[in-house]
């Protein structure tokens, strides 16, 4: 057992599966000798040698379609989009090859890749380096999309991402990298190095795919949320002592319904959060989801805080991303209702 | 059949950390010694030019062969100002980031010349699509180094309002197409410009920017295939500065020769030029842009330079290259080159130049006083988040201006 940075975890998660696996090969842009822009692939290429970690040409299309062939071969390929701002250059790889090569062949030929992205804002990225595209992946049937909140189930859930013999969409929030983040730019924010969930499992484990967690336990609405918005639901707790069940996600395809109708049957009351655009966002499947399944057991009108229906701002990111002040403005009124 | 095992090929540099600068591979031709074809020469009597470097000042600062003389006196100490002020403004602009002010950037360090010596041979009304590393292009054009500051600062006088990065410029007037940070998008968008320029009759040409690592983006070929096909009035312009990130030109480049030589399989006539002679890197671009506009169709451009400063203030390239390997860098340093010049000349001088480089500084320093009174990313006035709703569509849809009262704004 160690105390990691989601960096770290994702770096390790990597090496144990290459340890293990001589079928998996990890490349994409700067992941070789320099280890990865945020550093995800450190080391990899020292210890298993540029046939197995490498530099790719920058060409998300060719990343993507070439790990499509790796894959028909029999590899494991794990690919690094640099940004998940440019998987846009490699989604009809995504979406119309890797997701669909198992059905249209009829298991003749299949697709177990990983394809990683750096997700989300909250870093001065602007509008091509802060997107969450989560919603164009889950729409795609053939793809499992998962994201992980903190630094164990990061490791687990790549882990069992290479071990699936699907593709698998790793959409990483970069802002929880090197620590959590409440949503707070005037408070500091708690390194992973501090934090129970960053204490990360040597060796070899897996999170499994398609099940969320109950981060806070609670009683007087659910939240449905993952990635960096669990924190900012946390810190909206806080703030309105609201008795907020917060559960994190971490699949989204497929969906942990088992969960989300649990807790939600409990509590009568829903909160979605997600940072990515509100219009046909996730959280209108969620919407979809809880109305079908809790329909009865509701005591308000299910919620949703979202990024507004603008292209990333650079200069406004405070105010275009949930924050606590909204999240909890969101969890009064429904609880009123 | 044979049971040889098959082994793959992973192209590296000649060098990395802890080595010694290696550029034996590189070949410097002697300037002047390439020849200078007629604008409408056949791109296959002219494939050799892709594979040398069109050089025109030499190693005692004088112009010598066919591609010299295309810029007079006062140009050419107008073209050094816009490089000393380029210099400069990176200089500022990076501390200032440093300090917090802004959130990012990225200079130009070591390849200057490219973009101000390309701006001088087009004319107003022309248009750039441009990355992140041709700041240059405006720098030359004449756009006010207050207005750059205020969008790195994303403060109250942003023109783009703290939408965008800094470094995305977007000047219309100014021939500078808005940045995109997706790599190479802009590079079939010059072609669809200047196709749009040919059908309705027009003088004007574009000029479509990329850096080494993004010609491996399918929209770089996209770009080849179009202007090709319909040789549309286009420069295209591969800026090789050797590095993309950590990853080193070779990559992008594969087993072709030269990025240059890309134009071959596509019958675009393509030069290498020496990016850090001015001179040279302007009478080629005059060349291209009178081809285009005699409607002799496209050039590729290849501009050999070097990155020598970190690739943006998010990069250590210590981690990935030698750190003195910009020194053993065989073309040389592209202001120190148009100085010696210029006082081979004899209308410069050591004095002159410091007392020039002293009044600059001053100059960027009063512009950067002027925009931090209209705020940095850490103080002062800010754009409105009002703006983020604004300008996503012509008229703000309803949805939009909901959101936008729940916003508070
Ligand atoms: C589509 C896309 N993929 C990846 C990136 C990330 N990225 C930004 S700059 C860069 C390197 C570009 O290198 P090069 O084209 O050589 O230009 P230079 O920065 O050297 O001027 C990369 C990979 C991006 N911005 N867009």
């Amino acid at each position: 057992m160690a105390r990691m940075t989601m960096i770290e975890a994702i770096q390790n998660a990597h090496d144990v599966a290459m340890e293990r696996d001589a079928s998996v090969v990890v490349f994409g842009e700067d992941v070789g000798y320099f280890g990865g822009v945020f550093r995800c692939t450190a080391g990899l290429q020292k210890k298993y040698g540029s046939h197995r970690c490498f530099d790719a040409p920058i060409n998300e299309s060719g990343i993507v379609g070439a790990a499509i062939g790796m894959a028909a071969y029999g590899f494991k390929p794990v690919v690094e989009i640099q940004f998940a701002d440019y998987m846009y250059p490699a989604y009809d790889q995504i979406v119309s090859e890797a997701a669909r090569i198992r059905h249209r062949s009829n298991g003749d030929f299949t697709c177990p890749l990983v394809i990683r992205m750096p997700t989300g804002g909250g870093i001065f990225g602007g509008q091509t380096h802060s997107q969450s595209p989560e919603a164009l992946l889950t729409h795609v049937s053939g793809l499992k999309v998962v994201i992980p909140s903190n630094p164990r189930d990061a490791k687990g859930l790549l882990t069992a991402a290479i071990e699936d013999p699907d593709p698998v969409i790793v959409l990483e929030p970069k802002r929880l990298y090197n620590g959590p983040f409440d949503g707070h730019y005037d408070r500091p924010i708690a390194a992973w190095k501090k934090h129970p969930l960053g204490e990360v499992d040597d060796g070899h484990f897996t999170t499994p795919l398609g099940k969320a967690a109950i981060y806070r336990p609670g009683s007087d609405l659910t939240v449905l949320t993952y990635g960096t918005m669990v924190y900012v639901a946390e810190a909206a707790a806080h703030e309105t002592g609201i008795d907020a069940e917060i559960i994190d996600l971490r699949t989204l395809l497929p969906l942990d319904m088992g969960a989300i109708e649990a807790s939600v049957a409990r509590t009568g009351r829903c909160v979605i959060i997600h940072e990515a655009t509100r219009t046909s966002g996730f959280g209108a499947e969620l919407s979809a989801v809880v109305q079908e399944l809790c329909f009865y057991a509701l005591e308000a009108p299910v919620t949703r805080v979202c990024g507004w229906d603008t292209p990333y701002p650079h200069a406004q990111e405070w105010a275009y991303f949930p924050g606590p002040d909204r999240v909890a403005a969101a969890f009064r009124a429904v609880m009123e209702a | 059949m044979t049971d040889l095992p098959l082994s793959l090929y992973v192209p590296e540099p000649a060098c990395r950390p802890g080595g010694e600068p290696d550029f034996s591979d590189f070949e410097v031709p002697k300037a002047g010694a390439i020849r200078r074809p007629a604008i409408d020469e056949a791109p296959e009597n002219m494939r050799d030019m892709a594979f040398s470097i069109v050089r025109v000042l030499n190693r005692k600062g004088e112009a010598v062969g066919p591609w010299a003389g295309s810029l007079t006196e006062d140009e050419l100490k107008a073209g050094l100002r816009d490089m000393m002020t380029l210099r400069h403004f990176d200089d500022r602009m990076l501390k200032a980031q440093r300090q917090g002010k802004t959130s990012f950037y990225a200079q130009h360090l070591g390849e200057e010349a490219v973009a101000c010596a390309f701006r001088r041979a087009l004319e107003d009304g022309d248009m750039n699509f441009p990355t992140y590393r041709q700041a240059g292009l405006l720098i030359a054009g004449g756009y006010p180094l207050e207005t750059m500051m205020n969008q790195i600062f994303s403060n109250a006088r942003d023109p783009l309002e703290g939408r965008q990065l800094p470094i995305f410029y977007s000047s219309k007037d100014h021939g500078f197409f808005t940045i995109s940070g997706n790599l190479g998008t802009q590079f079939i968008q010059a072609v669809g410009w200047a196709m749009a320029s040919a059908i309705s009759g027009d003088t004007r040409i574009a000029a479509g920017w990329i850096g080494d690592g993004s010609t491996s983006e399918s929209d770089f070929h996209a770009a080849m295939v179009f202007a090709s096909t319909y040789k549309a009035p286009v420069v295209l312009n591969v800026v090789n500065n050797q590095w993309a990130i950590s990853t080193f030109q070779g990559m992008a480049r594969g087993n072709a020769g030269t990025f240059a030589a890309r134009g071959h399989g596509f019958g675009i006539p393509a030069i290498r030029v020496d990016g850090n002679d001015f001179l040279a890197v302007h009478a080629v671009a005059r060349w291209a842009a009178a081809r285009a506009r005699a409607g002799h169709g496209p050039t590729l451009i290849e501009h050999v330079t070097y990155r020598a400063g970190a690739h943006s203030t998010s990069d250590d390239p210590g981690a990935y290259r030698i750190k003195h390997e910009f020194d053993a860098w065989p073309l040389g340093d592209p202001v120190a080159r148009l100085k010696e010049h210029l006082v081979t000349l004899g209308i410069w001088s050591d004095e002159r130049h410091i007392q020039a480089d002293a009044e600059i500084l001053d100059e960027v320093k009063a512009a950067q006083k002027a925009a931090e009174a209209s705020g940095t990313m850490i103080s002062g006035p800010a754009p409105s988040p009002r703006s983020m709703f604004e300008g996503v569509y012509a008229e703000m849809p309803d949805h939009l201006q909901r959101q936008r009262q729940e916003a508070g704004y």
